[in-house]
């Protein structure tokens, strides 16, 4: 974790190297890593998630998810009582006997990840431990993994981030011999993933795989001939478990927006010497269509102030975005944690007025945020509203990852998520 | 360790919350893990509240545990203190800040900050939501009507016969079911019988409107969950009685009104005759005939449920066929109510059995909450929602009781409306292969295209695979039954089939005929 652990709430303004960044340390107005459960249970379709927690835990998922949206979850909380917090004997044996019911009703699945939470690491309930044991009782039909979503480990998508570095080490390897193969990183609507296949595709990179994948039972090979693309900025873990199988990291900027887009598919077809021209060939017509889509948007956000939040990480590459492909103006740009290697391409986007700011101190960004009277403000759902009220419009950060964003057919979706606050305010007369 | 898929309740530091955020002038100072700020958005997104809860969360994190959490604790309060200058503070824990063990309630109060702290107790790994709410509101009660208490054993004295008769309607919280509505129905009603109300308190009332709260002559507790520790304990020390009936529905509203007049000591003349009540009319006239006996199920907290279940049997003339609350701490008062209606109470917090409850039931209509809701629209089930848990829409811009005469017209509506129009039902029984109109649409009135599909994809597993423990006991379908049953509208479809298969058994039937179905039918009724 990056920043200066500071015992009291305060601001320390440091200058970095390359950018200055405020950092932070108050009240974080964010969610924790279990929230990520909600779109990764849809994504792996065989994958059940049990988080080891309290009832603040499962009241958490229920509430965040927009409660009960799907009709019997892939998730569910096996809720510590006073017994388990008396002895960890009992709450393991407690935890075998949650399994062992879940699994008796969920034939289907067929790997489950035992979710670690704040009160299970306070506690010290060893779920690596767990995973092992209940993976040899349950073998072969059934593989056991953990991870923690706990607040205290976890900021929001760094949930999605400790899942996927979970399964990195499980993955068979590539045999020695096999070709280059090319791996995107980061869990994508499956339409995404369809038009990203097609373009690799045509650009001749055939062998492709994405992680996580759509069934534990198909998972990704990995090794020395795997070269990996990270689809979101959160994966700071997983691209460490990657690199530790051998596999390399393609940098690039991500895939959002036409020239996001453009140049994260060319750090792909220069890894793999595609020609200029097929690379024209392939991507002219679509970036093209992409530009086309967002040049709707563009009178509509040129020039408009906006102020970020620090919220899921993809602050940085949506300002970058939002900045030089739309005109808007970066008034603040925060981020739970800003991962410079990473980001080093979209960092180096970024307008040099831009302020940065890592962590946060909510009353006193606040405090920022209304004396800056943006036009649009990007934050979680418990400002929104709020801030609403005082008259600012607003963006909810949590869109930014419920909905199709990546690629070129998206960029119109994605800067429309930023133009329909402001249009739906000129629209009403009440 | 408990499996949950989903919960009914949030943890006792979320009632807490609900407290602070109904209050004005009251801050709560939360010892919580970063992520816990999640249940600000209950608040501004589900109930759309305006502002922000004022709740400030220590929101500390792993590489805080090897310092000083217990500082961090302390700055959070001062500095809460500085920028919002409220008039009482609460300080208190979460689930995990429990487990570190650094006092809040001592370490707020050795700030030595010119307001009061209430330390809040809210143990998490053994208590819910709805006991924290109660908890909190009683410590609240205690530390600012507690100063004005007159001695113990002190009689109260009469009120002069010059001063009207007061009261304070106690209960409303935040995130509430329709609890701002029922205060709004309450408090007209009350100041129409000619009693003055005192103070409204969770909801709306300042630290300084507790420290009034005994000199009311009598409580109005409206939710016993909420309200009934801190009643009791300013019925002990004040000797201020408190009303026992919640008024939901006409019958409840109209003992209520008896029992504020004998609290007030009023005589009924007072109340104005033009209290309007469309309930009775709209119940007894001939359209409703098609409610009668409807079969419903009834969930949620214990005092939505008492009173529903009381509603739909007495003033609805559905017929109650299963009832239950998750509130374990009022599960004696549920199990009398169900024991009148010659039921058993299912008492549980278990999701997945309630859903197997109203699978086994098939009631034509479920009164429960936002859970009942999705397992009703899973199993092609009318549902209305009666009680928290609630979502968005269940917080409706219209005014929209539950109490009071004006609370009993919008269960008249929210009931009904769900339910197959009369006329409707008998048509869809009778040309049921009309290719417009059959087992596949739903009521004319509710345009809803999801359950188009879902309610007769569920209707196909229920009747197809009845619950195991019956299987052993029914006799084997002839064909002909099999199609004749599928005539049936399918609503009933799964109940007939069930009868069915009952009377088989009972009559050693080996084979079930069309005889069969139609000799059941007779047995049994509808």
């Amino acid at each position: 974790m990056t920043g200066t652990a500071l015992a009291s709430p305060s601001v320390a303004c440091a200058v970095d190297k390359e950018a200055p960044v405020l950092r932070e340390r108050g009240q974080r107005e964010v969610f924790c890593g279990l929230t990520g459960i909600i779109w990764l249970h849809r994504k792996i379709q065989d994958a059940f998630f049990l988080v080891v927690g309290s009832r603040t835990c499962a009241h958490l998922i229920q509430s965040a998810a927009g409660v009960m949206i799907f009709a019997e979850p892939r998730f569910a909380t096996a809720i510590m009582g006073e017994k388990d917090l008396a002895g960890l004997t009992d709450a393991n044996e407690e935890l075998d006997r949650a399994v062992e019911k879940l699994l008796a009703r969920r034939p289907d699945i067929k790997l489950l990840f035992l979710v670690g939470s704040c009160p299970s690491e306070v506690i010290k309930l060893d779920l690596s431990r767990a995973a092992e044991r209940l993976s040899a009782t349950h073998a072969p039909d059934v593989r056991v993994l953990n991870y923690s979503g706990s607040g205290i480990e976890t900021t929001f998508t760094q949930g999605e981030d400790a899942c996927l570095a979970a399964m990195v080490p499980t993955f068979p390897a590539e045999p020695a011999d096999s070709e280059k193969s090319l791996m995107v990183v980061g869990t994508l609507p499956d339409v995404v993933e369809d038009q990203f296949r097609r373009l690799f595709d045509e650009l001749g990179i055939e062998s492709m795989q994405f992680l996580p994948p759509r069934h534990s039972t198909e998972p990704p090979t990995v090794g020395k001939n795997t070269r990996f693309l990270l689809a979101q900025p959160f994966l700071a873990e997983t691209a460490r478990a990657l690199e530790e199988r051998g596999a390399e990291r393609i940098a690039a900027p991500f895939p959002f927006g036409a020239e996001g887009t453009t140049s994260w598919l060319r750090a792909a077809a220069n890894e793999w010497q595609v020609s200029r021209e097929r690379f024209a060939a392939v991507t002219e017509t679509k970036r093209r269509r992409a530009e086309l889509s967002l040049e709707r948007y563009r009178d509509r956000l040129n020039g408009q102030r906006i102020f970020f939040f620090p919220d899921s990480q993809l602050e940085i590459p949506m300002a970058r975005f939002l900045s030089r492909e739309l005109g808007m103006e970066l008034i603040e740009v925060g981020t739970p944690y800003l991962h410079r290697h990473h980001l080093a391409d979209e960092l180096s986007m970024l307008p040099e007025t831009v302020v940065l700011s890592e962590g946060q101190d909510v009353e006193r960004q606040l405090d920022r945020c209304r004396s800056a009277k943006p036009d649009l403000v990007v934050c979680g759902l418990g400002l929104a509203n709020p801030l609403e009220t005082e008259g600012l419009a607003t963006k909810w950060s949590i869109e930014l990852l419920f909905t199709p964003t990546h690629g070129y057919e998206q960029a119109g979706d994605l800067a429309e998520l930023f133009a329909r606050p402001l249009r739906r305010r000129e629209k009403l007369r009440v | 360790m408990e499996l949950t898929l989903w919960t009914y309740e949030g943890p006792p530091h979320v009632g807490a919350m609900r407290i602070a955020t109904a209050m004005k002038d009251v801050h709560y100072v939360l010892h919580a893990p970063q992520g816990d700020t999640y249940a600000d958005l209950l608040f501004t997104m589900i109930e759309r509240l305006p502002d922000r809860p004022p709740v400030t969360y220590t929101t500390f994190e792993a590489r805080d545990l090897g310092g000083d959490t217990a500082e961090i604790f302390k700055n959070a309060v001062a500095e809460a203190y500085d920028r919002f200058q409220p008039r009482a503070i609460l300080v208190g824990a979460s689930c995990t800040a429990e487990l570190i063990q650094d006092d809040p309630g001592g370490l707020g109060r050795a700030l030595g900050l010119p307001i009061p702290v209430v330390p809040l107790e809210l143990p998490a790994y053994q208590r819910k939501e709805n006991w924290g709410t109660a908890e909190t509101f009683y410590q609240i009660v205690r530390a600012f009507a507690g100063a004005n208490a007159p001695e113990a054993g002190t009689e109260r004295p009469p009120r002069p016969a010059d001063k009207r008769a007061s009261c304070n309607i106690l209960g409303a919280t935040a995130l509430g079911f329709r609890h701002r509505d029922d205060v709004r129905e309450i408090s007209g009603l009350l100041r129409r019988m000619g009693v003055e109300i005192n103070v409204t308190a969770p909801l709306g009332a300042r630290p300084a409107d507790i420290a009034r709260l005994g000199e009311a002559d009598f409580n109005v507790v409206l939710y016993p969950e909420t309200a009934g520790l801190a009643a009791t304990w300013l019925e002990r020390t004040f000797r201020q009685p408190s009303t026992k009936t919640v008024p939901i529905g006409v019958g409840a509203t109209r003992e209520f009104i008896d029992e504020v007049l004998e609290l007030a000591g009023l005589d009924s003349a007072r109340l104005p005759d033009d209290e309007l009540t469309r309930l009775p009319w709209f119940s007894r006239s001939v359209d409703s005939t098609y409610l009668t006996g409807k079969r419903v199920f009834v969930f949620g907290d214990a005092t939505h449920v008492a009173a529903a279940a009381r509603v739909a049997q007495h003033e609805l003339g559905f017929s109650v066929v299963g009832l239950g609350t998750y509130t374990r701490e009022y599960a004696r008062e549920v199990r009398a109510v169900a024991e009148e209606l010659g039921l058993e109470a299912l008492i549980t917090d278990d999701y997945l059995e309630v859903e197997a409850t109203i699978k086994e039931l098939q009631p034509e209509l479920v009164l429960g909450t936002q859970m009942e809701r999705h397992i009703a629209k899973r199993l092609g089930i009318s549902c209305a929602v009666i009680s928290a848990p609630v979502h968005v829409q269940d917080f409706p811009a219209r005014y929209s009781p539950q109490m009071g005469f004006e609370g009993a017209n919008v269960l008249f509506d929210d009931w009904v409306h769900p339910l197959m129009m009369g006329l409707e039902e008998h048509l869809l029984g009778m040309f049921r292969e009309d290719f417009e109109f059959n087992d596949h649409s739903v009521p004319s009135h509710l345009a809803n295209a999801g359950s188009v599909q879902s309610a007769p994809d569920l209707e196909q597993q229920m009747v197809t695979s009845p619950a195991a423990g019956e299987t052993a006991i029914s006799g084997v379908w002839s064909l002909e039954a099999e199609e004749e049953l599928r005539k049936i509208p399918f609503f009933v479809r799964g109940k007939a089939r069930r009868n069915t298969e009952k009377f088989a058994a009972m009559n050693h039937v080996d084979v079930i005929t069309v005889e069969t179905l139609y000799d059941a039918k007779a047995h049994f009724g509808r």
